[in-house]
């Protein structure tokens, strides 16, 4: 029997009738999206409130009886590891790519939905097992979030006992999670594609969320690798990362292991990771600006090679992580220079960007004030990112308030910023009503200048010397009284940006019932996940024919056109006016 | 079309036509791309666990390498021979021999089992003669890798234990036939390097 392709096959739609077969154990990949996404947000707000209570105590030290060096500890490293892994990476790919995928290229669901739907399950379990350490004794794990060994699994270190162990469990479950959701999102855009959706045809969200999927498929296992090794060292006794120690007077069981062995593997996952955040971020921001500049995307194939070399080269940037680990400086001399040639395609999507909006048509809605503020956070993270990518720089600042102001811009705020865009332009789509506008433009303001207010002084306090992650610096010789005001007005920042971010959630909540009917196309849009026969899309997306393909993603205000964009499965007879010799200055837009 | 030419495809330019091309992907199953790409991310496991192995005798002075028991070569052997069985399976499917295909994949499936056995045997071995798990990062490795090695075995045994039973029910099965050959010639594959390394270190 010949293989056929998927998008030449008939449809097969087995629409499922219970309820638990619809919303439980959907196979559904719009459905396993939300659940995703749910699931995601619902664990950053943890995270978030222990950010919070990370403040308060930076701000008003020994303040609060709830707070110690203990627990601290256990805030900063579940923070960290949340944020980056079960909120950002769970949200982009689990979430949108979920979502965006299929509809985007033209397919009726991803290509293996049972593995779809165990992805979302066993991402569930993971996040159940990191949740369940904050209830062991010892609570969870204090190491921070790079888990470094020794001290990860010394003792003295909070949650050294069950918070560890829990920690690497749940971190292997997830990966297991993401495996099976990342085979998925890659074999679907290769395989599902409907007829004309050509590679370069494709909007850019796919291609950020695909290329990401690759450098996650590529990149977690030595997040694996290490995990297994470490939770060897902490139960069975190995010496892989762990050497002879000294503690408190007494030998440890210890002999002759490597900690920067576990700094290597854990950043050659770590940076990837960066950008396993960062593409499909990108990729989105350019599909928002686009449409609500109304102006094709500025270099587009540029944005696709981009994309692709920004992949490629997150692989050889890992130890600029690792300045001060002691290694050969002749590597530091290596990774400073890859480090700075990233920066160069990086540079072209900003540049590209910022003329997609020269001379276009903005609309100044909630998702293009978010995307427009991406542009700014992220090139501002950007930049202090080259300070931090030299040797002889990063030597001074480094374990300052200045990475973490960095980090924070560039991978903290600038995705969660662009998770926001999307969440106001595709929410639409996913429940058929529009977020409102005036909270979200509240939303969007004080986010935006709260985030600012959080993380500018920070690289000031970085430059002064201001250690991260002490729980409180007393009073030290370099450290002047002012530095302790900046933190108060830090914090005071932070609780106002931690509480309109529940606007937003009153507004995910009220809209969902109260919310004015969107329609099929509320942005007129192009792409295809907007030319559904029903919004939301229902099981199957496309009803009896699969649509097919005329044009790029980009046709907006084209000359000659009737509307300002024509949607990327119109033919080309159905996009001028007609009589067709009299559409010529009308169909500008301008 | 290459994929670098697909690349430099100036899509702007031919709005209005159903571009086709001929897809680098499309002819073949979904499944067989998603068993190629799951196939790319163990090797990034395997790959690294090679890499920590050889930096953790480069960075450290306190290896002492561990004696490889003799079993190993007949483990290999066996390994080599439920490949073989694959192979023999994947023809016998093609020229629709059912009797063919059910011996091949019983053989196939008990040689990887045989193997399993065997790799416990040298377990066995290692540790009567006090080569203990954490005595030395020679002995973890071993251990480590092993294992590892056999979980994924283990793993397609799982997968072999449904083709096996929808062979006996009379399902069509060349498909997952196909697809546990490549993943036992890959394992094999897997098997061949890493025994490579243990025995020249």
């Amino acid at each position: 029997m010949a293989y056929v392709a998927i998008a030449d096959r008939e449809a097969e739609l087995h629409e499922p009738k219970t309820f638990i077969g619809k919303y439980i154990w959907s196979q559904d990949h719009k459905v396993i999206a939300i659940q995703y996404s749910l699931i995601a947000i619902g664990v950053g707000l943890v995270a978030l409130v222990l950010s919070g209570m990370m403040r308060l105590q930076l701000a008003f030290p020994n303040e609060f009886a709830f707070i110690d060096p203990h627990n601290y500890y256990q805030f900063v490293t579940m923070h960290g590891m949340i944020m980056v892994i079960y909120l950002l990476t769970a949200l982009f790919l689990g979430g949108f790519g979920n979502y965006l995928i299929p509809l985007m290229c033209g397919a009726r669901d991803m290509v293996f939905p049972y593995m779809n739907m165990l992805s979302v399950w066993v991402y569930l379990l993971s996040v159940i097992i990191l949740m369940a350490s904050f209830f062991v004794p010892g609570g969870p794990t204090g190491a921070g979030w790079t888990l470094y060994p020794p001290q990860a699994i010394m003792e003295g270190t909070p949650g050294s006992d069950g918070g560890i162990v829990l920690m690497l469990v749940s971190l292997v479950v997830f990966i297991v999670a993401f495996t099976m959701g990342g085979l998925n999102y890659v074999t679907t855009v290769l395989q599902a594609r409907c007829r004309g959706m050509t590679l370069m045809r494709m909007p850019l969200s796919v291609w950020g969320i695909f290329i990401a999927t690759i450098l996650g498929l590529l990149a977690f296992p030595a997040l694996l690798v290490s995990g297994i090794m470490m939770a060897f060292d902490k139960l069975l006794g190995t010496s892989f990362f762990m050497p002879a120690m000294i503690s408190v007077g007494e030998p440890n069981a210890y002999d002759g292991g490597t900690p920067v062995l576990f700094q290597h593997l854990f950043w050659f996952f770590g940076h990837p990771e960066v950008y396993i955040v960062a593409l499909p971020a990108f990729g989105m921001v350019s599909d928002i600006l686009s449409a609500h500049a109304r102006k094709n995307i500025f270099g587009y194939r540029m944005m696709v090679w981009a994309i692709v070399a920004i992949g490629a080269l997150s692989f050889v940037v890992w130890a600029h992580h690792m300045y001060v680990s002691g290694m050969n400086p002749y590597f530091g001399f290596f990774f400073a220079t890859t480090t700075l040639i990233i920066a160069v395609p990086t540079a072209i999507k900003v540049y590209n960007w910022v003329l997609t909006l020269w001379q276009g048509n903005i609309r100044l809605t909630v998702p293009m004030l978010f995307a427009i503020g991406f542009i700014f956070t992220f090139t501002h993270g950007g930049l202090t990112g080259l300070f931090l990518g030299n040797v002889a720089v990063d030597m001074p600042l480094s374990d300052t308030y200045f990475v973490v102001g960095h980090f924070h811009m560039v991978m903290g705020v600038s995705p969660v910023l662009v998770l926001m865009a999307a969440i106001y332009h595709w929410y639409p789509k996913v429940t058929g009503r529009m977020l409102d506008e005036t909270l979200g433009k509240l939303h969007f303001w004080l986010t935006f200048l709260g985030t600012y207010s959080i993380y500018l002084p920070m690289h000031y306090l970085g430059f002064l010397g201001v250690p991260r992650r002490y729980f409180a610096t007393g009073v030290t010789e370099f450290i002047p009284e002012s530095v302790q005001s900046v933190n108060v007005g830090i914090t005071v920042a932070a609780l106002i940006v931690a509480a309109v971010q529940v606007v937003f959630l009153f507004n995910l909540f009220w809209s969902y019932f109260r919310g004015k009917p969107a329609g099929h196309n509320p942005w007129e849009c192009t792409t295809l996940e907007w030319q559904t026969p029903q919004t939301p899309p229902v099981h199957g997306n496309w009803g009896k024919e699969l649509p097919v393909v005329y044009r790029w993603a980009y046709d907006y205000s084209v000359p000659g056109a009737v509307d300002d964009f024509i949607p990327q499965n119109k033919p080309n007879d159905e996009t001028t006016g007609e009589p067709h010799e009299t559409g010529d200055a009308e169909g500008l837009h301008s | 079309m290459s994929l670098i030419s697909k690349l430099m495809v100036k899509p702007w330019l031919a709005g209005g036509t159903v571009a086709t091309e001929d897809s680098l992907t499309e002819a073949l199953p979904a499944a067989k791309i998603g068993l190629w790409l799951f196939l790319c991310t163990i090797s990034g496991v395997f790959a690294l666990f090679m890499v920590a192995y050889q930096m953790r005798i480069e960075l450290t002075t306190d290896w002492v390498p561990v004696p490889k028991p003799t079993i190993l070569w007949l483990n290999t052997a066996l390994l080599v021979l439920a490949s073989v069985a694959f192979e023999w399976t994947k023809a016998a499917a093609r020229q629709k021999k059912p009797a063919g295909i059910r011996a091949s994949l019983l053989a196939g499936g008990l040689l990887t089992m045989a193997f399993l056995g065997g790799q416990l045997l040298a377990w066995n071995e290692l540790v009567g003669s006090g080569y203990f798990l954490a005595a030395n990062p020679a002995n973890s490795f071993f251990y480590l890798i092993t294992g590892l090695h056999g979980l994924h075995l283990i793993g397609g045994l799982f997968v072999w234990t449904r083709t096996t039973w929808r062979v006996f029910a009379g399902y069509e099965v060349t498909l997952s036939i196909e697809l546990c050959a490549t993943y036992w010639h890959y394992l094999l594959l897997v098997w061949i390097i890493l025994f490579g390394l243990l025995l020249s270190t």
